[in-house]
């Protein structure tokens, strides 16, 4: 009894939950306009949507900014993650609260910071800006993304490749970074991820011209409902869940820390 | 490996974005420039204080604590269900809860958009079934529908992974010591999961008092949030000083909840979301 009740009550929360993601997907296919009829299978809106030159802008800023802001935040990630490492207790904590100020507070007020910074200095308001608050955002989550793996890691290994001759940096590349490689990999996606996913920070941190796609969705959004906006929910959401899927299975696999990556 | 420097660029790069912005903006806040002077003053401060804005502010928290009691009160049995020894294939089941949240946060706002519409589906079947059209967009109905559909998750994850660590011969002890459940719910499992409960309610409580997207879409253009107030000042009326001072009273504001809440979890375990 208590277990069919609890059951029921399951189903109906996932119908709750999908429902209105579905109906987004289904509606992409509709040949009608409306959101309540359904007028047969198109797949117009999809091409509607490649033919519009202000989306296929934003797909290519979203991506360029992506990519970019994930790899100099990898990069410059783990190279401080390996400084706050080897770092002394109170320096340490200091720099771990530091990494932690953006993750903690609200998006809009870091979106209006960096806005206020960058006008402060005279920096124009766009792809620049941009890319800049995006590595932002993304390093911390990329140092505590790779923190976990340099704890595991023997330190013995990199003072026996040096006894042996190698060069400091020869030993990094050959003996640390292999070790802390999942971890460093699983950081750049989930930056790579938080990027494509940016709505608030992106908004106040562009400016004419360069706008994302979660800013053209706002701004078609605004305007009321555009079938449009379906069809690319639904190509984003396939694209989103694979990356995503990808990085679970890597937490996952790689330590107990799966629930990591739901938190986002 | 002992090199501390590795990581300087790293603090540098972090107090010139992170720590210099929020400078700024506790500079606009307590400053106003008239006629090309900038004067150090708390005008800023004294004009959230006007009815206009504080019943913005009341509003935001009212939601924003509706959201968090709706969430709390769905979410706690869908985690004791989740958490339950009932529930085979619990990490399936945990996955599939939390894949909607994957899909862009707009885009999951902009749903209920086409579902609340007036001619969208629910007025549709509405129809069909000859009941009466509601009015269903741009309400606080709305608003709060779309918190709740936002940031349950939230509230479930948390609870769900307090519960799931907890010791089953502590309830066994209970039973055997003759509580029925009602009695061992209370007692028991409910305090040990206190600290879950406290981390939900805050990661529910904080978005959903800064959102200005949900408020923007369901709510209307006219509805006015702590985050619209803020967005506005920003992006159309210019008001940097105001605007500062009222994102200045926001984060006050989710500090002294985070305060309040961090009082009921002083091991500080928090669920280990965080």
């Amino acid at each position: 009894m208590k277990k069919a009740f609890g059951r029921f009550y399951l189903v109906l929360i996932f119908a709750f939950l999908y429902a209105p993601v579905l109906t987004l997907i289904v509606f992409s296919f509709n040949d009608s306009r409306s959101r309540g009829n359904w007028g047969g299978f198109t797949l117009k809106w999809y091409s509607a949507l490649f033919r519009d030159r202000h989306v296929l802008s934003s797909l290519y800023y979203t991506l360029t900014i992506a990519l970019l802001s994930a790899l100099i935040a990898t990069v410059a990630g783990t190279a401080a993650a390996i400084g706050i490492h080897n770092m002394k207790k109170i320096l340490k904590s200091f720099v771990m609260n530091l990494t932690y100020l953006p993750v903690i507070s609200p998006d809009i007020v870091t979106g209006i910071s960096l806005m206020i910074l960058f006008v402060f200095v005279r920096l124009n308001l766009g792809f620049t800006t941009l890319l800049l608050a995006h590595i932002t955002f993304n390093i911390p989550y990329v140092i505590l993304s790779v923190l976990p793996k340099l704890k595991q890691l023997n330190k013995h290994m990199y003072e026996a490749a040096l006894d042996l001759g190698a060069k400091p940096l020869y030993a990094f590349f050959r003996v640390i970074l292999p070790e802390i490689m999942p971890g460093v990999v699983t950081g750049f996606l989930l930056a790579f991820t938080l990027s494509l996913d940016d709505f608030i920070i992106s908004f106040f941190t562009t400016g004419s011209g360069v706008s994302t796609l979660s800013i053209t969705i706002y701004s078609m959004a605004r305007l009321g409902i555009n079938p449009k906006i379906n069809a690319l929910s639904t190509l984003m959401f396939i694209v989103v869940l694979a990356l995503l899927l990808i990085v679970n299975k890597r937490s996952s696999a790689n330590s107990k820390n799966g629930t990591a990556v739901m938190n986002i | 490996m002992k090199k501390g420097w590795i990581s300087y660029p790293y603090i540098l790069w972090m107090i010139i974005f992170t720590i210099v912005p929020l400078l700024l903006v506790m500079y606009y806040g307590f400053t106003k420039t008239e006629n090309g002077t900038t004067v150090l003053t708390p005008d800023n401060f004294i004009r959230v204080m006007e009815p206009t804005y504080l019943k913005v502010l009341w509003r935001s928290v009212l939601l924003a604590l509706v959201s968090t009691v709706v969430c709390f009160i769905i979410g706690y049995p869908v985690a004791m269900i989740l958490a339950g020894r009932d529930i085979s294939r619990k990490s399936t089941l945990v996955l599939l809860f939390v894949i909607p949240m994957w899909m862009n946060f707009l885009l999951r706002t902009y749903a209920w958009m086409t579902l609340l519409d007036r001619k969208g589906l629910i007025n549709t079947l509405l129809g069909a079934l000859g009941l009466p059209q509601l009015n269903l967009l741009y309400t606080d109905f709305a608003v709060i529908l779309g918190m709740v559909y936002n940031f349950l998750p939230f509230m479930v994850l948390p609870i769900y992974s307090v519960l799931r660590k907890i010791d089953r011969s502590l309830i066994e002890a209970a039973e055997d010591l003759g509580s029925d459940t009602v009695t061992v719910f209370r007692k028991v499992i409910f305090p040990l999961s206190l600290p879950g409960v406290v981390s939900g309610i805050t990661m529910v409580f904080m978005p959903a008092v800064t959102t200005f997207i949900i408020s923007k879409l369901l709510g209307g253009s006219q509805y006015m949030l702590i985050g619209n107030l803020i967005e506005d000042q920003f992006m159309r009326v210019y008001d940097w000083n105001f605007g500062s001072a009222v994102s200045i009273i926001m984060m006050l504001l989710i500090l002294l909840s985070m305060g309040v809440m961090a009082r009921y979890d002083k091991e500080g375990t928090g669920g280990g979301l965080f």
